[in-house]
């Protein structure tokens, strides 16, 4: 029998009326604004974008102000938001060559034509607490010096040259959309990677770790790694014709990997590759290094059984939205589904004892 | 297509382009009044699914969305313009459209110098500062001697 309870909307009212005061804070503290949370605290806007999905640095702000800092609140709020958007269609495959380049650094190439460029990075910095930060009125400035306007080639076309690299091939074909079509197992390399690069961090980085602490190793090193914003373009139907319809920053890390060789494959070196929204260098790093312990089927490679390699694992638990819609679901009233289980336990205990009692 | 409709569409290509980067702020103050118009399709916020290339070159793969806006409008000499720009900022999609529209009538000359190339000018700036930051922090390497070969 279900019994309907009613009873809790003042409860509820006041609750949220209460939760709005404490959002606020102190109000002799002056009021962050959206504005300085979108400037200031960029990373943790970055990581909105990428975790909720869609790239507006605005809406990601306001998110992380609603939800009081909580990140994983925020990306809950705008996948709530993003599902209200018609969509206008797809881009073009975005041209990270033709990258406006902040940051671009190899571990296996010393000089390499465009030189490694550091840009904005924590890397070489002491962490130490800075308390000059605490006391306000700073507004320190980047040097400058004279750019040129040299093309950046992507590192592994050096490897390529002399066929010591696996190659990407160009491709047309349209990929899988898991926010069209529920994920369905195995899933293609493409459907991995959306499913990845909206993963959750934390999890995304285990699960990198784990390769490299023996749990399905694949001996990567950062092939290169660039930050910096890309046009993105897209085919316009009234028009019949691309238009650039913004642009967006965005982190690319790819691995070089080495690779004995297979059954099926030379012996060469083999390649992860991780993008992800804004300034997110840990996620990339962890995503290509994820996405390349997830082809171990394709290149012919043994399963150790290791997490990282397990697909389903991977896919199924990498996305903070699900896992916490389904972990905190069990916070709320089960008080029907508890009532039975009681029965169930008073029962099986009345039982037990009743036998007890018999055998003495 | 003639040589010259590639022309007039890669033109109309880079204005576009241009507009839908703007920041909507300066846009308004090079703008602040619009001619009359009707709205053929109103400003909507939607979302474009951006998609990257697996390995940079490879297959395509669903990156995330972007929010975008687009806007139609037909001026009252019946040219009709289209606009489309990144965010939410429906003035901006408008005007987008209008600047579209305007940019195929006689008063192109003037809306170009007056608008676009300021607009352009802007972007180009803070590009290029923004390259000579990241230029600063280009490692110069040299190579130490060391003490048993010296």
């Amino acid at each position: 029998m279900y019994v309907a309870v009613k009873g809790g909307e003042r409860a509820i009212d006041n609750a949220h009326a209460w939760l709005a005061a404490e959002r606020r804070g102190d109000p002799s503290v002056p009021e962050l604004s959206v504005t300085q949370i979108r400037e200031q605290l960029k990373l943790a806007v970055n990581r909105v974008m990428a975790e909720g999905s869609l790239y507006d640095p605005d809406l990601a702000a306001l998110a992380i102000k609603q939800a009081r800092g909580d990140l994983i609140e925020a990306v809950f709020l705008i996948r709530a938001y993003r599902t209200t958007l018609p969509r206008f269609g797809a881009s073009q495959p975005i041209s990270t060559d033709a990258m406006a380049v902040d940051r671009r650094v190899s571990a296996t190439f010393k000089d390499l034509p465009g030189g490694q460029i550091l840009g904005p990075t924590f890397d070489y910095t002491h962490r130490l607490l800075d308390f000059k930060l605490a006391a306000e009125g700073e507004s320190p400035t980047a040097h400058t010096a004279p750019a040129d306007s040299a093309p950046v080639p992507h590192v592994t076309e050096f490897l390529n040259r002399d066929g010591l690299i696996e190659t990407a091939e160009p491709s047309d074909t349209a990929p899988p959309d898991l926010t069209r079509e529920p994920m369905e197992l195995p899933a293609d390399r493409a459907l991995r990677l959306q499913a990845i690069t909206r993963g959750d961090e934390g999890f995304i980085l285990s699960m990198a770790y784990s390769t490299q602490r023996g749990y399905g190793r694949t001996h990567a090193f950062v092939g290169e790694l660039r930050i910096g914003t890309v046009s993105v373009s897209m085919d316009i139907p009234e028009l019949g014709f691309p238009i650039e319809i913004g642009e967006i920053e965005v982190t690319e890390c790819e691995t070089v990997n080495q690779f004995k060789g297979s059954k099926t494959e030379p012996p060469q070196f083999t390649r992860g590759y991780g993008l992800v929204f804004g300034q997110s260098e840990r996620k990339a790093i962890a995503m290509s290094l994820v996405d390349r312990a997830l082809r171990w089927k394709e290149l012919g490679e043994d399963s150790i059984g290791a997490p990282a390699q397990d697909e389903e694992f991977v896919l199924m638990h990498c996305d903070n939205i699900q896992a916490t819609g389904f972990l905190e679901h069990i916070k709320l009233p089960h008080y029907v589904d508890f009532q039975s289980e009681l029965e169930l336990v008073r029962r099986l205990r009345a039982e037990a004892m009743a036998a007890q009692e018999a055998a003495e | 297509m003639t040589e010259g409709a590639n022309t007039g569409q890669r033109e109309r290509q880079i204005w576009m382009s241009a507009i839908a980067k703007a920041n909507p702020a300066r846009l308004e103050e090079l703008m602040p009044d619009l001619p009359p118009l009707t709205c053929l399709r109103p400003p909507e916020v939607g979302a474009v699914m951006v998609q990257g290339r697996i390995g940079a070159t490879g297959a395509p793969f669903n990156l995330g969305e972007m929010t975008v806006t687009r806007c139609s409008v037909r001026l009252s000499d019946g040219t009709v313009g289209h606009g489309y720009a990144q965010g939410r900022d429906k003035p901006h999609a408008l005007r987008a459209a209008v600047l579209d529209a305007l940019m195929q009538t006689d008063q192109a000359a003037q809306v170009r110098t007056r608008i676009l190339d300021v607009l352009t000018a802007k972007a180009e700036l803070a590009r290029a500062l923004r390259a000579e930051k990241a230029a600063a922090t280009k490692v110069d390497f040299f190579t130490m001697v060391r003490g048993e070969d010296a």
